[in-house]
């Protein structure tokens, strides 16, 4: 196999097309939603028998679904600037640090990767359940916090790593207090970095299901009203809803990609 | 710097998140985890290992997380190879239609195959259609349609690290096995793909340990007829409030999740080590 990039041989062509399938089957169901989101029927089915924005208008007319978009926006800020700030501080604490414990504290950090979601849910359901916190947006978006936190350490960590501390010490031998020297010297190198935990930490929320089913009581947040609409598949505004959704989402990639850190993060 | 090494500056940056994980993770972990032996009995684990009914439930969520596995495997490694070796214009095309999905909600994305896989879904559609089958094939509420969702859901788990390590190989040595007489086939098959074994390795820990905790997936597209270990965790605690025996179940699937993941980090780092 010849691996110059400007003479591809048969057999890669053969796995390019078999590539070419597999991002195909990759696109197809937000592909298929598109006209389905737009029937005019009263059924799901493809292709639609007609097309009609009636879902969409039923979707910005029900008070139940702005309300419960408006909480995960809510519970997805509030996210956003606490998993940003607390995982941003606990970045610096593991790369910068020299204290005893450190793989510790780097292990606590990543651990809400290793925890099953529905396990992580159950347990802080279990404690905020004796806390009286179940029902409350609040106790929703700390527990989206925990969830979101590994992701922000592990960003901004890998970030840190490429800003030389020898930056800060100049910075200080020229005066600036070491507050100021990460806050003027440091920081400003790792804005790439902290979009891309942003845009993260918000749609990690934003999306999450299995958390708030747990915790959301009545008031619902969005994915939990899509999920109890799709269980009892009422009618097509979940579809609608669905669609704004992978445009949000195609949004956020375009903008991590312009403003992030992007597939540097990746590799 | 003699100061450096006195310096707790860094440390206490860290104290207050540590603080925050400490009160709303770790805590909630371990009372859940210590529900599971309450009152000093190990009756829900008994529970959980010889009830046929639940020990059926382990076994088919295992069987699933592996049948995903193999086949995000197969997927994951033309589209990492295409990743890593077509022109920068279309590898950046391939991952825009990887990662739009990627960043689409779990949610969304499972709705959208009810869509596909319906009785009156475009994949029945096409078949009745084109004559393959008289009639719409199941592909909902059953074992098929969980895994195609699961499938799409982790693909991307197994791409990155294949990916990563592809990017890696030095591409002379392709090139010199085949100066030295070796067919394309032979090259792929004792140079390079043995060189992306360590990435199709971490990828398929990884997506095996995610798919056994699964719940949205399973939840919509399973119809209740496929019963994973999630849901029947989801169960215990919402419609029997059978807090010890969800518990147990969790620090199962706990402490599976972790042996996994540790084993094989141990044996991929020994691989990098030795190298």
């Amino acid at each position: 196999m010849a691996l110059s990039r400007n003479r591809p041989s048969p057999q890669r062509r053969l796995v390019y097309v078999a590539a070419g399938v597999v991002f195909a089957f990759l696109l197809l169901p937000l592909v298929v939603i598109l006209p389905v989101s737009f029937t005019s029927s009263d059924y799901l089915g493809f292709p639609p028998p007609g097309y009609s924005l009636r879902w969409y208008e039923a979707y910005f007319a029900d008070p139940l679904w702005i309300a419960a978009t408006l909480r995960s926006l809510a519970i997805a800020g509030a996210v956003t600037v606490l998993a940003t700030a607390l995982g941003t501080l606990l970045a610096f604490s593991i790369v910068r640090g020299r204290y005893p414990g450190r793989a510790v504290v780097s292990q606590i950090a990543t651990a809400p990767l290793a925890v099953p979601t529905i396990v992580y849910s159950i347990a802080v359901y279990g404690l905020f359940s004796t806390l009286k916190l179940v029902g409350h947006w609040h106790g929703i978006a700390l527990a989206h916090t925990v969830h979101a936190l590994p992701f922000v350490v592990l960003i901004m960590g890998a970030a840190l790593r490429t800003v030389d501390p020898a930056q800060e010490q100049a910075a200080m031998g020229l005066g600036a207090s070491r507050l100021g020297a990460i806050l003027r010297v440091t920081l400003p190198q790792l804005g790439p970095a902290l979009v891309s935990s942003a845009f993260l930490a918000f749609i990690s929320s934003f999306d999450e299901l299995v958390i708030a089913m747990f915790l959301s009581g009545a008031d619902m947040t969005l994915p939990k009203k899509m999920f109890d609409n799709i269980q009892m598949e009422i009618e097509p505004t979940v579809a609608a809803v669905a669609m704004l959704q992978i445009a949000l989402a195609a949004l956020v990639l375009a903008l991590a990609a312009r403003f992030g850190s992007g597939a540097r993060v990746l590799n | 710097m003699s100061a450096a090494r006195h310096d707790l500056g860094p440390f206490a940056a860290g104290t207050l998140p540590l603080l925050f994980l400490g009160v709303l993770f770790l805590y909630p972990v371990l009372r859940l985890l210590l529900l599971s032996v309450e009152g000093g009995s190990l009756a829900a684990f008994e529970k959980a290992a010889t009830d046929a009914l639940y020990v059926g439930v382990l076994f088919e969520t295992v069987k699933l997380s592996l049948i995903v596995a193999a086949i995000c495997l197969a997927l994951a490694y033309p589209v990492a190879y295409f990743l890593a070796t077509a022109s920068r214009v279309s590898a950046a095309i391939g991952f825009g239609c990887l990662l739009l999905p990627f960043w689409t909600s779990i949610l969304v994305r499972t709705y959208a195959w009810t869509i596909v896989l319906g009785r009156n879904g475009l994949v029945n559609r096409l078949l009745v259609d084109l004559g393959l089958a008289a009639e719409p094939v199941p592909l909902l509420n059953n074992e098929i349609g969980v895994v195609v969702g699961m499938v799409h859901v982790l693909l991307p788990y197994m791409v990155f690290p294949i990916y990563a390590v592809m990017l890696r190989i030095d591409r002379d040595l392709a090139a010199a096995a085949a100066g030295l007489g070796a067919s394309p086939w032979r090259v792929f098959t004792r140079v390079y793909f043995p060189l992306t074994l360590p990435g199709a390795f971490a990828g398929s820990v990884l997506v095996f340990v995610i798919a056994l905790g699964f719940f949205v997936t399973p939840a919509i597209l399973g119809g209740g007829r496929v019963i994973t270990i999630g849901l029947l965790i989801e169960q215990q605690v919402r419609q029997f409030l059978d807090w010890p025996f969800a518990a147990a179940l969790s620090a199962l699937l706990l402490a599976t999740a972790l042996l996994i993941q540790g084993t094989f980090q141990r044996v991929l780092r020994g691989e990098a080590r030795w190298h």
